[in-house]
């Protein structure tokens, strides 16, 4: 899965006078690639793989596709808003929609984001995203802090709906794992 | 959307509430446990839950409402029907008690729910249910992995613990039989293809149980009073009290947004 949004518009092509690329369509991608999550503010959401896509539609207004982490995800008006806003705040008054297929999945979060997380001391998604697992089956979870493979799972719910709360047994930092979905 | 142009108003929207109602009820009943669970880790276990099964009934509800094209929305139908007019099983609406008897409660209701959504998003003949679906069956499994492992640590507990399971399966596996049970609603949303029959779920929901009982030291129950209802809006006395609380702020401040 290509976790980068999409950026579709008016191609070069279609003017025949001048080489035009559509800047604001460009731009309306920067800014709203570079909005931070509001619960994990290391990373952006375009890193999550929230941001689906930003395309210009056949009225001329800038619509930009975002879908939630979890179907109760209390963040998801609040991202909403602040992507809003950034554009509002760079000139571009776009049209925000909220879709649910495909669903979202912690593999499109991309090589970056999950590098970012790992930073800020949460430890990235491992492995791919499945269904059912066995009871008391613990995938092994790198400390973000020392890298030890020695941790223990404290609990399956953490901070927010998609963290699970570790510990790690060699350094004792407590971490939050980004559950694979 | 294909189905939602061809599909009977009356068969889509009675089937898709009887799913958002089971979510919206259990949600609640979870949320009760804010500030009284019996540990920090399971406090926050039993909100995401919730917030999940929530966040499932939210989709379905304004699902309905799109179907429905009478300017119904999500709260609508959450705080403004009467209790006939919920049709969640009666399971979901069955007390907390104690930690047994909602862990017990989630196992079962989840060991459903998660190839429930699965069928649903991989067989449905409408767009808008598979997406529900596809997101709400990863997050029932999460339900059922937590539960499940909370089953077995203790029926296989300490005495305590094995009794107030063992109670609690005498208490709520009569409420199990109903949600393989089509509603007359439900059995046109079958015979549409927009939702699976749930009786073709049993002999899965038997299998897992069997699993999580074996090393809880449980015994499934014979069960001489099999309880229904609430497909037809007839619910237990805690369903009224449950609905108050639930309502309290829409009844009192009509039409109140946050």
């Amino acid at each position: 899965m290509n976790p980068s949004p999409t950026i579709t518009g008016r191609k070069s092509s279609d003017s025949p006078v001048t080489n035009v690329t559509d800047f604001e369509l460009a731009r309306a991608l920067d800014v709203a690639s570079s909005v931070p999550d509001p619960e994990v503010p290391c990373v952006t959401v375009a890193d999550l793989g929230i941001l689906r896509s930003v395309t210009r539609n056949a009225d001329g207004a800038i619509l930009v596709r975002l879908t939630p982490t979890y179907s109760g995800c209390p963040a998801v008006i609040a991202i909403e808003m602040a992507v809003q806003s950034a554009l509002l705040s760079a000139g571009i008054d776009a049209k925000i929609e909220r879709v649910i297929t495909p669903a979202w999945t912690t593999d499109w979060i991309s090589a970056e984001g999950r590098e970012k997380l790992r930073a800020y001391g949460i430890a990235p998604p491992v492995g791919a995203s499945g269904g059912r697992r066995a009871f008391f089956s613990e995938d092994v979870i790198a400390c973000p802090r020392c890298g030890s493979s020695n941790t223990s799972k404290v609990s399956e719910f953490g901070s927010t709906a998609c963290k699970a709360h570790y510990r790690c047994d060699a350094c004792s930092e407590p971490f939050d794992y980004f559950k694979c979905i | 959307m294909a189905v939602a142009e061809t599909l009977s108003q009356d068969t889509a929207v009675p089937a898709i509430l009887e799913l958002a109602d089971d979510c919206l009820i259990l949600g609640h009943r979870l949320s009760e446990w804010c500030g009284h669970a019996p540990i920090l880790e399971e406090e926050l276990a039993l909100a995401n839950m919730g917030l999940d099964l929530l966040g499932q009934a939210r989709a379905l509800y304004a699902y309905a409402g799109e179907l429905e094209g009478k300017g119904r929305g999500e709260d609508d139908f959450a705080f403004l029907r009467r209790e006939r007019e919920y049709r969640n099983c009666l399971l979901v609406e069955r007390e907390n008690r104690d930690f047994a008897h909602t862990m017990l409660r989630q196992l079962y209701f989840a060991a459903f729910m998660q190839p429930h959504w699965h069928t649903i998003a991989a067989t449905s003949g409408d767009e808008t249910l598979r997406g529900i679906a596809a997101k709400a069956e990863k997050e029932m499994a999460y339900h059922l992995r937590h539960a499940g492992e909370w089953v077995i640590r203790m029926g296989d507990g300490t005495d305590e613990s094995a009794a107030r399971m063992a109670d609690a399966v005498t208490e709520l596996h009569r409420y199990t039989g109903e949600m393989f049970m089509a509603s007359p609603a439900r059995a046109d949303a079958v015979a549409a293809g927009i939702l699976p029959d749930p009786d073709s779920l049993r002999v899965e929901w038997d299998e897992t149980i069997a699993t999580v009982f074996r090393p809880a030291n449980l015994t499934v129950p014979d069960v001489r009073m099999p309880q229904k209802g609430g497909r037809d809006g007839i619910h237990g006395e805690g369903m009224g009290h449950l609905l108050a609380e639930l309502q309290f702020m829409q009844r009192a401040y009509p039409g109140q947004t946050w």
